[in-house]
């Protein structure tokens, strides 16, 4: 492409002429660059239709100094127009280069079976697909979970395909790994419960009830929850990113023609790690937001700590640990399966991989306190 | 191809490379290489794998500093220029990556437009014109509305090379442009190289070691050797098939059939 006169060429320019009768001779001149301004190929072809009887338009280019797109462009939408007008088009007194990309771009064929006009769906219509579309969806995550099941079935049978190293590193990643953020939040939790709580039962006088509060919440409440949020932002999204791009690479295809059940080597380590993993880290939660809440009426609102430590005790009995640690395992499998779920579900591109570890996120932290919900009311259903 | 009568080829110097050491990951892989492009040439950089053949691409195209040694573009060192004159001459060069590199979430014209939106002034509706003259110039009119995803391997090449083109580059740079193509739509990837690089006159370099594209696109090339770190052969790769002196490069324009040249 020329490229050395650009910047002191002047921009193109066309002139009209008629050498002979029904024949428009168009003249290009100056520099044809996009960034310049350029006659309209709109404007030039009224012009040419002014003239009467055109039957025919030539070109000519002497002054034509530096070209590129832009000039393809007028020249393409300049033909269209002549064809829309039944005038004959004779691009032999164009640059070599331009006739032989014309020719090009319009010998390429148009795309078949493009989609026709976008056509604006009914309300009907949409609700319909959003219905099938749900549907679908369920169905793939039953059949996601029948499958996990016979992974599990096979591991207690002792035939399931995995690697203890990848098992290992996992737990190591669930576990060991998430104790400092745990900490952090637990420890947080703890304190927020304390001061809402002491600041209340100060009016009757009762601060010391301060700790049956942190306690009693901690234990059926808040640890398990906390530790389910903070595990399926961090673990479930990994989980969803590692095999979403997975499968963008191929690689679960690759186990698949092995004869390797993805379910087996990728979905049940993950899912066992992080049910062996949760009930810990839960008890863990529980402890430091304890400790939170003693910081706070020890050291903030002068409990004895021997008091306190002795109204904790009497106030936590084995079931509130238990309630707490039981969920804690269902949370596990909730924060597993989402993950892997709509990680095995991702298509292939970068774009949904990203997608697969919001849904699995938001789906994840849904159905988590959905089922914290059905555990309040199934405990106080059964008074416990 | 022949070239055209009205614009004879001017043999000057479009990219110099002086004295390029280039290494990987902490590993020298090419040192003291000189070579220089000249305008309007479709210039082919050929070795076996390792040979730091992308490394080198990566260091043209400003990925990656080299450790020592200039790349110049006409007369500026690319990598003495400050930010703004490096941008300057990264804008009038295109680059069709090994794997397309398209963006995903975007339908074929947007990829194209992106370039056009960001780096001109051009309103909407000039846009759209570009676009699809670009993507009808490499034979995908009609797919304007289609993703990445939803087209073959071949078509995917063609759409990136069509978002290469749309700033309407000096410099093409194609890295193994017919990695992962059937031999048909390899060959005419290759026409159309040749058809862009006659008509625009644009300066192609091409990254390959696939033989039947380097003799039918190839007017100069430079092969590249891991071992002796350093290029082995310059010129003509018909030429170097006939009379190179060196065994290794008669090697890799053979295949290996040293015997039947």
């Amino acid at each position: 492409m020329k490229v050395h006169n650009e910047r002191t060429a002047p921009p193109g320019t066309v002139s009209l002429s008629s050498p002979d009768v029904g024949v428009v001779l168009v003249r290009l001149s100056g520099a044809w660059k996009k960034d310049l301004e350029l006659p309209s190929a709109d404007g030039v072809m009224d012009r040419v239709l002014e003239r009467p009887d055109t039957r025919l338009v030539a070109f000519e280019h002497t002054g034509l100094d530096a070209w590129d797109s832009s000039l393809l462009t007028f020249l393409v939408h300049l033909r269209n127009r002549c064809v829309l007008a039944g005038v004959r088009v004779e691009t032999e007194g164009l640059p070599h280069g331009v006739v032989r990309l014309l020719m090009l771009a319009s010998e390429s064929k148009r795309a078949k079976g493009l989609p026709g006009e976008a056509v604006e769906a009914s309300v009907l219509t949409s609700i319909g697909e959003r219905a099938f579309n749900f549907a679908r969806y369920f169905s793939h995550v039953l059949e996601f979970t029948a499958e996990a099941c016979t992974a599990f079935l096979r591991l207690f049978e002792g035939k399931a395909r995995y690697r203890r190293t990848d098992l290992g590193l996992l737990i190591y990643e669930c576990g060991a790994q998430a104790l400092p953020i745990v900490s952090l939040i637990s420890v947080l939790v703890g304190l927020i419960l304390a001061f809402v709580g002491v600041v209340q039962l100060k009016m009757f006088g009762a601060q010391i009830y301060i700790a049956n509060l942190v306690g009693i919440a901690m234990t059926r409440e808040m640890g398990a929850m906390m530790t389910a949020i903070i595990m399926m932002g961090r673990t479930g999204a990994a989980f969803a990113t590692q095999l979403g791009t997975m499968e963008a690479n191929e690689e679960i295809d690759a186990l698949k023609t092995l004869g390797i059940s993805p379910m087996e080597f990728l979905v049940m380590p993950r899912m066992l790690a992080l049910i062996l993993m949760m009930p810990l880290l839960c008890v863990y939660a529980d402890v430091v937001g304890i400790l939170g809440g003693a910081f706070v009426g020890v050291g903030m609102f002068d409990l004895p700590a021997n008091l306190y430590y002795e109204q904790t005790l009497a106030a936590l009995k084995l079931k509130h640990f238990a309630i707490g640690v039981v969920k804690s395992v269902f949370f596990a499998v909730l924060i597993a399966t989402s993950g892997c779920f709509h990680g095995m579900q991702t298509d292939r591109s970068a774009s949904a991989v990203g997608y697969a570890a919001t849904r699995a996120v938001v789906v994840g932290i849904v159905l988590i306190v959905v089922t914290d919900g059905i555990f309040a009311v199934i405990t106080s259903f059964l008074g416990i | 191809m022949e070239r055209s009568q009205e614009e004879p080829l001017r043999t000057e110097a479009h990219i110099t490379v002086r004295d390029l050491t280039l290494a990987y990951e902490g590993y020298t892989v090419l040192k003291d290489l000189t070579f220089t492009i000249d305008r309007g040439d479709i210039f082919i950089i050929m070795g076996g794998n390792g040979c730091g053949k992308s490394t080198l691409l990566k260091i043209m195209t400003g990925l990656k500093p080299p450790v020592k040694g200039q790349v110049f573009y006409d007369d500026i060192s690319f990598w003495d220029a400050g930010p703004s004159e490096r941008n300057g001459i990264l804008r009038r060069v295109g680059i069709l990556y090994q794997r397309n590199a398209l963006w995903s979430s975007m339908t074929l014209a947007e990829n194209v437009a992106l370039p056009l939106e960001e780096y001109t002034g051009l309103d909407r509706r000039q846009i759209a014109e570009i676009v699809s003259l670009k993507l009808a110039l490499v034979g995908l009119a009609g797919f304007e509305t289609y993703y990445p995803s939803g087209i073959s391997g071949g078509m995917q090449k063609r759409a990136a090379l069509a978002r290469a083109m749309a700033l309407d580059p000096e410099i093409l740079f194609f890295d193994e442009p017919s990695a992962g193509l059937d031999p048909v739509n390899a060959r005419l990837l290759d026409d159309l190289i040749l058809e862009l690089s006659d008509s625009l006159k644009t300066t192609v370099v091409v990254i390959t070691h696939d033989l039947a594209s380097i003799f039918a696109i190839g007017k100069t090339s430079i092969f590249l050797d891991s071992e002796t770190k350093t290029l082995l052969a310059a010129g003509n790769p018909g030429r170097l098939l006939e009379d190179s002196p060196d065994p290794k490069v008669r090697a890799f324009l053979t295949r290996g059939h040293l015997d039947e040249t």
